[in-house]
């Protein structure tokens, strides 16, 4: 999806509005990256500065704002966590997701499902996933720290993701 | 439409941003060709975004809020100007494919604020922002219906019944809205393909669709177009279902020349 044009028009209540709305999803992603609220909170403050310089970022037809900022925020977070410059625009980061979570209760809805899905998966398969999500591990490190081939921790990740999407089209 | 198989994982890791060195240069390069990749990977970012929501904390601290108020008010931007915008919508007199799609579009996002209306009543603030998101895109939808610099190609064909395509292009904007009609009913492993030919250069895979039963179809900015391509020939053609589809390899059902 695209920004808000409110945004662009450079209306700062239009972006208290959007702060108050997501800020949550940002910092509580960020928080669990990082393991600190002081690093944590300027991963949000960026993620929110970074749409307030450049609304044009984000495409609203291809995406919907929440998820858009909160992946902004885990890979700003795992930047960060890698002691790395950003490695990609936020241009570049276009994401398209089935559920709606305009609301706070589609939010809910969303975040109950996946962690019952989180819940169904194997001890191995969550951990590869979550060591690669937050992070930041390659697939390579995920090997080297748990013994495993690194075929099995790719088709672990991969799989890991694509079950979360496969809950949301049943 | 199916990503490669063996880009598969490298596509979950690259999503990531763990992938590293040659793997990465290589399906980065895969990813400037392959329509279907993109796709898979854009989906790939949005089981990110889930994952992302199930994460449950603290809310952030009520100074985060001041700070971030603080910093973009040292930040104000000149509004953009709205010049050039009203003689646009004159596009309502237009007649034809042109308004039938863009009231096709119109409905859409009616249908999609009256939902919100429903669900966000106590959060009005963030309606209007959203509302304005809606209508940005429905006006890159009609700048590429009515600029002067969009391309607009009709396609047909030359057997009986006589499918016909028309497609509205918008490079700068990686803007493309193509509706079609009198389309053959579909064999259940077939699907439709629209591609967009370059004057030098592969097709680019511009959607998939299938035609309903009155055998019309509609594809509004499908993702993963490069901006800034010039077109040459629109075309359409039959594939299989199961792809791939990142290049044309069915028969020709229609094309048209820009």
């Amino acid at each position: 999806m695209a920004l808000v044009s409110a945004i662009r028009a450079g209306d700062q209540g239009a972006m208290a509005a959007l702060y108050d709305r997501f800020s949550s999803v940002v910092y509580s992603v960020a928080l669990r990256v990082l393991g600190e609220t002081g690093a944590a909170e300027d991963v949000l403050q960026d993620v929110f500065l970074q749409l307030w310089r450049n609304p044009g970022a984000f495409d609203a037809s291809r995406g919907n704002l929440g998820a858009w900022l909160a992946v902004i925020a885990r890979n700003r977070a795992i930047d960060a966590r890698r002691k790395r410059k950003p490695e990609s625009d936020i241009e570049d980061v276009v994401l398209s997701v089935t559920p709606d979570m305009v609301s706070d209760a589609d939010r809910s809805r969303v975040a109950e499902k996946v962690r019952g899905v989180l819940g169904t998966m194997s001890a191995p398969q969550r951990s590869a996933l979550e060591m690669a999500y937050y992070e930041g591990l390659t697939h390579t490190e995920i090997a080297a720290k748990t013994g495993e081939p690194l075929g099995t921790i790719k088709t672990r990740i991969r799989a890991g993701l694509t079950a979360l999407r496969k809950a949301f089209q049943e | 439409m199916s990503a490669h198989e063996q880009f598969a994982e490298d596509l979950a890791l690259h999503a990531l941003g763990t992938l590293q060195g040659d793997e990465r240069a290589r399906l980065e390069a895969h990813l400037d060709s392959c329509a279907a990749c993109r796709q898979e990977l854009a989906d790939l970012r949005g089981d990110m975004a889930l994952l992302a929501m199930s994460t449950a904390g603290p809310k952030p601290p009520q100074r985060s809020r001041q700070r971030l108020l603080n910093a973009i008010a040292k930040e104000p931007r000149v509004p953009a100007t709205a010049s050039g915008r009203a003689s646009r919508f004159n596009w309502w007199a237009a007649l034809g494919w042109t308004a039938a799609v863009a009231m096709l579009i119109v409905v859409v996002q009616l249908r999609r604020e009256n939902y919100f209306l429903r669900e966000s009543v106590t959060n009005l603030g963030a309606l209007t922002s959203q509302q304005t998101l809606e209508l940005a895109n429905a006006q890159r939808v009609v700048d590429t219906l009515t600029a002067p610099e969009a391309q607009t190609v009709t396609l047909a064909a030359s057997k009986n019944p006589q499918p016909q395509g028309k497609a509205f292009y918008l490079k700068n904007r990686s803007g493309l809205v193509f509706v079609a009609n009198n389309l053959p009913a579909l064999p259940a492993d077939k699907i439709y393909e629209l591609w967009l030919i370059p004057p030098t250069g592969a097709p680019i895979a511009a959607g998939l669709f299938k035609p309903d039963a009155k055998g019309n179809a509609t594809i509004v900015n499908p993702p993963g177009l490069p901006p800034g391509v010039e077109a040459k020939t629109f075309a359409v053609t039959l594939e299989p279902a199961s792809g791939p589809h990142d290049a044309p390899r069915g028969t020709g059902v229609m094309q048209g020349g820009a």
